[in-house]
């Protein structure tokens, strides 16, 4: 499959009142057609931010360094107005609360078709007809009478079909969906990562799925990027992740997820509290909470390798990643 | 030892309803959020509530602890009413019946010192401690939460979520309730300091003898802290039972359908599992369908769920379910 986006050497940063703070560094990963890559994380890893750059969204304080080439074009330091032919066209994002994102004065159809008719040249109607359809695409019952619909008029899952079906009007290349279901009760969350699914078996989309709940990345990622105190710590097949981790963070993280099928009598959390990105810790970030760290953790940051030709991982401890062996 | 059998808390055939506004001069609508709820809390066990969002299961929360009025039925507090009791008899009740709330900064008053937030149910549940024995009892809680002790003078904005939650708790904890209602108490932490707060829960569970009602949407995080799991749908118990039956064997169509949407951390059985997602989403509780109120979203419904309302069923176990065809399908494993 063809690379659809490539990101290369990505850094973020923001200019506090009189200091700075790296919130994404050295960030490269590859998006395939059709594939579905996840970011996991917990809050302050970097991983919306990463693609807020990405997307030309960032606060006003912040700095974008790097490349992500969507095809031959980098998107990374590109003027607002050149990023407009881009977005919402090519690459196209959603966010965890539609009704944030929906003009709550326009009627659904309305800002659905102004998609349309600014990428595309539609014509009023033309466009208008296409929206019914991407909206019925997405699974709303009588698509008809919800494009007349005002946001607040929908429930929330509706609100995220409808979403969905601004993002996907213009068939991008690339979506990212920034916690798409966090707010979602389960059985409509469940419908959702089903839609994510079909689109990008139907549309070739190529999917980036920000989210911090291992069961939905299990569900649906092909590949996944574990981020921790701003870079990529481990990264590869979503199975060889799962079962057979390589860093102690992603292994913490498996292991601090309830399961709904094994009831554990207790679960192993990683001790203490994710760093802040401002006073990050000396050599590796994940040190002060890590049950396997040595004296070079504390001195020297892991740079992201390749093992075994499936995966990278930044770390230096090289043995089993068994709890009792450290116990 | 803990007598498990005895029923710290019961609830009668409760009912709570509120007035929705339809503008200056019309009738106001009936919103029914809580129907005919009846079941019992054992001392000593952790009942888990689950439900999709408006199924009234933290209006059941609030309920139980008299922070809402019922309009009907009763609330039995080792064997008293409570809900008719006159407000300084509540009060002091309110020191065995507590609370833990979802967004653990916005539950804190920013301008008090954590000491300060700790030890404020002292002074109106339990006056006759003085200033000193308070501190002491503030420095002691902070101590089974797991917070440092040098941070009683600081203010909640200089703490992290979890931390924070660790703070509400023992708040929670100062008066050494016997119950514990935690509603939603980790569902807005990281995953890695969601799994801490669990954990310290259930010690603080072992360690004061306490009961907990757990109220979450999430049904692994239920699954994992709750002895028996009781299950709402738009204000009405569909389902009642111990968490290992109702996960392997759940009996009401809509138990199931909950289980096998829930996101399992596991690739492989992701891929094969096929989920059954319910048809559409949770009707309006202002004006809910006739007869089963899940029947618009039930794969198994028939011509008489519209006709008749299930009645909450008692079955071997005491398992109980709310379905009339219970017996006939066969639901076999949820996840």
């Amino acid at each position: 499959m063809a690379n659809v986006l490539v990101v290369d050497n990505l850094d973020v940063t923001f200019a506090l009142h009189q200091s700075e703070v790296k919130a994404v560094s050295d960030l490269d990963f590859t998006l395939a057609e059709g594939e579905t890559l996840a970011v996991v994380g917990e809050s302050g890893s970097g991983k919306s931010q990463a693609f807020l750059s990405i997307m030309g969204l960032l606060a006003r304080n912040g700095k974008a360094s790097g490349r992500a080439m969507l095809g031959d074009v980098n998107l990374i330091g590109m003027a607002p107005d050149k990023l407009d032919n881009y977005r919402g066209k090519d690459i196209a994002m959603i966010f965890q609360d539609p009704m944030t994102s929906l003009n709550p004065t326009l009627r659904v159809k309305t800002q659905l078709a102004e998609v349309l008719v600014r990428h595309q040249g539609f014509t009023a109607e033309k466009a208008h007809r296409a929206v019914i359809e991407m909206l019925e695409r997405v699974g709303i019952p009588e698509p008809v009478k919800r494009a007349n619909a005002y946001p607040h008029e929908l429930s929330g899952g509706m609100r995220q079909r409808v979403m969905i079906a601004m993002a996907l009007l213009c068939k991008p290349r690339v979506l990212i969906a920034d916690e798409p279901t966090t707010a979602l009760d389960v059985t409509v969350q469940a419908q959702m990562l089903d839609l994510f699914k079909n689109l990008t078996n139907d549309f070739g989309t190529a999917l980036v799925l920000i989210t911090h709940d291992l069961g939905v990345v299990a569900g649906v990622a092909d590949r996944m990027m574990v981020m921790y105190g701003g870079r990529c710590i481990e990264k590869g097949p979503t199975d060889t992740l799962f079962y057979d981790p390589r860093h102690p963070y992603t292994l913490g993280l498996l292991h601090s997820t309830p399961h709904v099928a094994k009831r554990a009598k207790r679960l192993d959390p990683i001790q203490g509290l994710p760093p802040s990105l401002e006073h990050l810790p000396r050599g590796c970030a994940f040190h002060p909470r890590c049950a396997f760290r040595f004296e070079r953790c504390f001195e020297e940051r892991p740079p992201l390798l390749p093992v075994e030709d499936v995966r990278e991982k930044a770390c230096w401890y090289q043995g089993e990643l068994k709890y009792e062996a450290v116990a | 030892m803990l007598d498990r059998t005895e029923d710290l808390l019961k609830i009668e055939n409760l009912s709570k309803n509120f007035s929705i506004s339809a503008g200056l001069f019309a009738k106001p609508f009936q919103l029914r959020a809580l129907q005919d709820i009846s079941f019992t809390v054992k001392r000593g066990e952790t009942l888990g509530i689950v439900g999709e969002s408006g199924c009234g299961k933290s209006t059941l929360g609030r309920c139980i602890l008299q922070l809402l009025a019922p309009d009907e039925g009763r609330v039995l507090w080792l064997g008293q009413d409570i809900t008719k009791l006159p407000a300084e008899e509540m009060r002091k009740k309110r020191r065995d019946l507590q609370i833990i709330f979802q967004d653990p900064l916005a539950s804190l008053n920013p301008r008090m010192t954590v000491g300060e937030i700790i030890a404020d149910p002292l002074k109106t549940l339990m006056p006759e401690i003085d200033a000193k024995g308070r501190r002491e009892r503030v420095l002691r809680t902070m101590e089974a939460v797991g917070l440092l002790p040098e941070m009683i003078n600081r203010y909640p904005h200089e703490f992290s979520g979890g931390q924070a939650q660790r703070i509400g708790i023992a708040r929670a904890l100062i008066s050494e309730p016997k119950l514990i209602v935690c509603d939603e108490p980790v569902s807005a932490l990281d995953v890695s300091i969601q799994a801490q707060i669990l954990n310290l829960l259930s010690d603080l569970k072992d360690e004061f003898g306490l009961t907990l009602i757990f109220i979450s949407h999430n049904l692994s995080v239920v699954r994992h802290v709750s002895d028996r799991i009781l299950v709402l749908y738009l204000g009405r118990i569909v389902e009642l039972a111990d968490g290992d039956d109702l996960y392997e064997d759940p009996k009401h169509p809509y138990t199931r359908a909950l289980l096998t949407a829930v996101p399992i951390p596991d690739p492989k059985r992701a891929r094969q599992r096929t989920i059954e997602g319910l048809v559409g989403e949770i009707p309006s509780p202002i004006n809910q369908p006739s007869g089963c109120t899940f029947r618009t979203r039930c794969r198994f419904a028939e011509e008489r769920c519209a006709q008749v309302r299930p009645p909450l069923e008692t079955l071997a176990n005491g398992r109980r379910v709310a379905c009339i065809r219970w017996q006939e399908l066969d639901l076999n494993g949820g996840a």
